[in-house]
């Protein structure tokens, strides 16, 4: 055998093994589901049930939880995807050091470990305002960091946007409402749509911030944490995978949609190049 | 400033701005320094707040000093997360360096795709998966049983073994993706130039696409250590009394201790850390903070 092909079944293996373990960890918990036994397992196999998701549908506070989760998740769309989309239209018109500085700013939320940013909200607004934990603060919370996802999102596509035009349509007479309505958030749309998915999807798993805002309200997240702590059954699995299942669903979407996304910007800047 | 005033007229600018200051002040800024003033007061009863017992103290500051066990477990803290940094940096730059520079164009789409996936998963299931590899009687112990490494079932939850091991599972994809961007963009004529003219494996890497790869391993440690350092879910979860993590200190103040102004003064000082450890990987490998947040 030579060396190169040595070297080549070397990384094939190690590859095998990598994405073995990412996904074999998951195989395992969602093979746990389908194992009669009380407690999510897979050694030993007590035989096939479907009970645990039956466990699931009729867990009420798992209901709740949810619903919980969603009207979070909503208030973290509304008011994260607006804050993002302002300060990227701000940053995109800046140049020099004022850019820089807002920039790093504007990021730093994302270097700040998830707790933090939930205590120093929640001492904020108990301070200044009397508010306690609860569903406000979480969307507070929350927002104060998704917005930096949001901002980077549009910001990226505000880099490819053609000023000329709304100069254009400025210079035709039209009012600084019509260019903003007309031609800019048309053209931010599909960043719009992708904010708000991260937005929702970022809010719903989030554990580390929540934890520290939420007051007595407990979202889908914080209510597994709990029942893996107390009361662990493989309904909690059961939970998992159907989460799982949403998430590869969402997360190939959300792929394809960036793909044709950049295959029409190729196909158009091609149709400008041959025009 | 002119120039935003110019394209977007009066109404939209002050919209803008209302919402990047609303964000900023209300929402980044004061709290982070309302955090940091409140730990620099003592915890005090309502009835005596603003009297002449509330004064500037670092006394919060001195509990992490004098609690032997506080301090271990910050120590830990550190090297724990230093570890699964580490770890998670060794384990990714083989496979980032293949999907970059190596992988078949026409398979990279389903590789990347691979990534992304689990990278999607929320970080509590990914922990719960290795709640139930680790758990008494689950599947690690009984393989290990079965090939006779061990003769009876291990605790491996409730340690800081599992939680390490934990973390370096779910935090890995947070390495990997900044580690392939950086390579990526690594002209592959540069690898085959230093084929031919002779250099050897081990000194393209260390010559050529390590030093490439600098703001990749600067963004990927970061995000890895900040992660890891600040991670509540995973020893919360895999963890237990014995292998507490500095972030469940900082959460007994709060909602246990009912102390406040030493669980802030706490948080403050994991924030130093990670602002410590950020400045010092800029340092180290020279980038900008513009290189990392992309």
């Amino acid at each position: 055998m030579t060396a190169a092909r040595f070297r080549r079944l070397l990384t094939g293996a190690y590859l095998v093994l990598f994405f073995g373990y990412l996904f074999l960890p998951l195989g395992i918990m969602a093979a746990a589901t389908f194992n009669s036994s009380r407690f999510p397992t897979v050694t030993p196999w007590m035989g096939f049930t479907l009970g645990w998701f039956q466990a699931l549908w009729e867990d009420q506070r798992m209901w709740a939880a949810l619903g919980t989760s969603l009207i979070v998740g909503a208030g973290v769309i509304a008011l994260a995807v607006p804050l993002g989309l302002a300060a990227a239209l701000l940053l995109d018109r800046l140049h020099s050091r004022a850019k820089t500085f807002l920039y790093a700013l504007m990021v730093s939320p994302l270097l700040t470990p998830g707790v933090i940013v939930g205590i120093s909200t929640l001492v904020f607004w108990r301070e200044w305002f009397g508010v306690s934990g609860g569903l406000f603060l979480t969307v507070v919370a929350q927002s104060s960091f998704i917005a930096a996802y949001a901002m980077l999102l549009f910001s990226a596509r505000l880099e490819r946007f053609d000023p000329a035009l709304e100069e254009a349509a400025l210079d035709l007479g039209a009012t600084h409402g019509q260019v903003f309505r007309r031609i800019t958030l048309p053209y931010l749309m599909p960043a719009i749509l992708s904010a708000a998915l991260l937005a929702f999807l970022q809010s719903f798993e989030n554990y580390n911030t929540t934890l520290f805002v939420r007051g007595l309200d407990t979202t889908l997240t914080v209510y597994i944490a709990t029942k893996v702590r107390t009361g662990l059954t493989p309904a909690v699995n059961a939970l998992s995978l159907v989460l799982i299942a949403l998430t590869i669903l969402g997360a190939v979407v959300y792929e394809a949609l960036r793909r044709r996304e950049a295959r029409r910007q190729a196909r158009s800047v091609v149709a400008l190049e041959t025009a | 400033m002119t120039e935003v005033l110019r394209r977007y007229g009066p109404v939209l600018t002050g919209v803008i701005l209302l919402a990047v200051a609303v964000w900023l002040a209300l929402l980044v800024l004061l709290p982070q320094l309302m955090m940091i003033g409140f730990s620099f007061r003592p915890s005090l009863p309502p009835s005596k707040i603003g009297g002449p017992e509330d004064v500037f103290t670092v006394k919060n500051y001195l509990t992490l000093w004098t609690n032997q066990i506080h301090l271990s477990i910050f120590l830990k803290t550190i090297w724990a997360s230093a570890l699964v940094t580490a770890t998670t940096l060794a384990v990714c730059y083989p496979v980032a360096f293949y999907l970059a520079q190596v992988a078949p164009k026409r398979r990279l789409p389903l590789l990347i795709l691979m990534l992304v996936v689990p990278f999607w998963i929320n970080e509590l299931l990914r922990t719960f998966s290795w709640y139930i590899i680790l758990a008494f009687n689950g599947p690690l112990n009984a393989i290990l049983l079965g090939l006779g490494i061990i003769d009876e079932p291990q605790r491996f939850l409730g340690g800081d073994a599992g939680v390490i091991v934990g973390m370096v599972y779910v935090y890995i994809l947070f390495m990997v993706f900044p580690l392939y961007n950086a390579i990526e963009s690594l002209d592959r004529n540069q690898i085959e130039a230093a084929r031919d003219l002779g250099a050897g494996w081990l000194h393209i890497h260390r010559s050529i696409v390590l030093p490439h790869a600098k703001p990749g391993v600067a963004v990927g440690c970061i995000m890895t250590f900040m992660l890891a350092a600040g991670s509540y879910a995973v020893p919360a979860l895999l963890g237990g009394p014995n292998s507490r993590w500095f972030t469940e200190i900082i959460y007994n103040w709060f909602f246990e201790g009912g102390n406040w102004n030493q669980g802030a003064a706490y948080a403050f000082i994991l924030l130093v850390l990670c602002i410590g450890f950020i400045l010092g990987a800029m340092r180290l490998f020279r980038v900008g903070l513009a290189d990392i947040a992309k």
